[in-house]
């Protein structure tokens, strides 16, 4: 039972994924394309924790972390360079 | 592993598999990039930590770890997640984004644009 909500959790977040693919490709302007980009790295660490959890096995969270720094680093990167026009001074 | 513990996990999962999917909704449905920020700022972010929370509940359960990374990964994504939605209205409102008629107090947007960060 657990493995099938599991499953079904999977199909949702891989249809919120699709969503946002839309609003990158879609977004008529340039912060909608990072909010869907950081979104994106959100429900990947949902799919990489889910895939842990039906596995079963605790060696995943080390990727999620390093997916949520790296969505952190590059919005703000981005975001920084929209505002300046360069990402270090 | 009890039932209690299964029932606790799978509630945790389907709460942050909706949350999750009403955020990117949002997002793709959502008139403004103003109002497009709520969606995935709060329903996401309330989404990973169920989801996160249920992964921790099932590792104790199962295999008696108590594993700290995902308490971690939440917290990092509770703390990161309104910085992000900051650096982003900010960035939209240095574009200039088209505002949605019904905002309410739209005179603060110019203000906004001008304020310079506070002087060292």
């Amino acid at each position: 039972m657990l493995n099938f909500t599991i499953i079904i959790i999977c199909v949702l977040v891989c249809i919120a994924l699709l969503l946002n693919t839309w609003r990158l490709f879609e977004g008529p302007s340039m912060p909608d394309r990072i909010l869907a980009l950081d979104t994106m790295f959100i429900n990947s660490i949902a799919l990489i924790v889910l895939m842990g959890m039906y596995m079963g096995s605790p060696l995943y969270f080390e990727g999620a972390l390093l997916i949520a720094m790296l969505g952190f680093v590059s919005t703000a990167a981005v975001c920084t360079y929209l505002l300046r026009g360069d990402i270090i001074k | 592993m009890s039932v209690i513990i299964e029932i606790v996990v799978m509630v945790l999962l389907i709460i942050g598999g909706l949350f999750l999917l009403v955020g990117s909704i949002g997002l793709a449905r959502l008139p403004d990039f103003f109002t497009r920020l709520h969606a995935p700022t709060k329903a996401t972010t309330m989404g990973i930590g169920c989801i996160l929370i249920a992964s921790m509940v099932l590792l104790a359960a199962t295999q008696q770890i108590l594993s700290v990374h995902e308490l971690m990964i939440t917290i990092f994504l509770f703390i990161t997640a309104p910085i992000t939605a900051h650096m982003l209205s900010k960035a939209a409102l240095h574009q200039r984004l088209s505002i949605m008629e019904k905002t309410r107090n739209q005179h603060l947007v110019a203000f906004a644009e001008k304020r310079q960060p506070p002087k060292r």
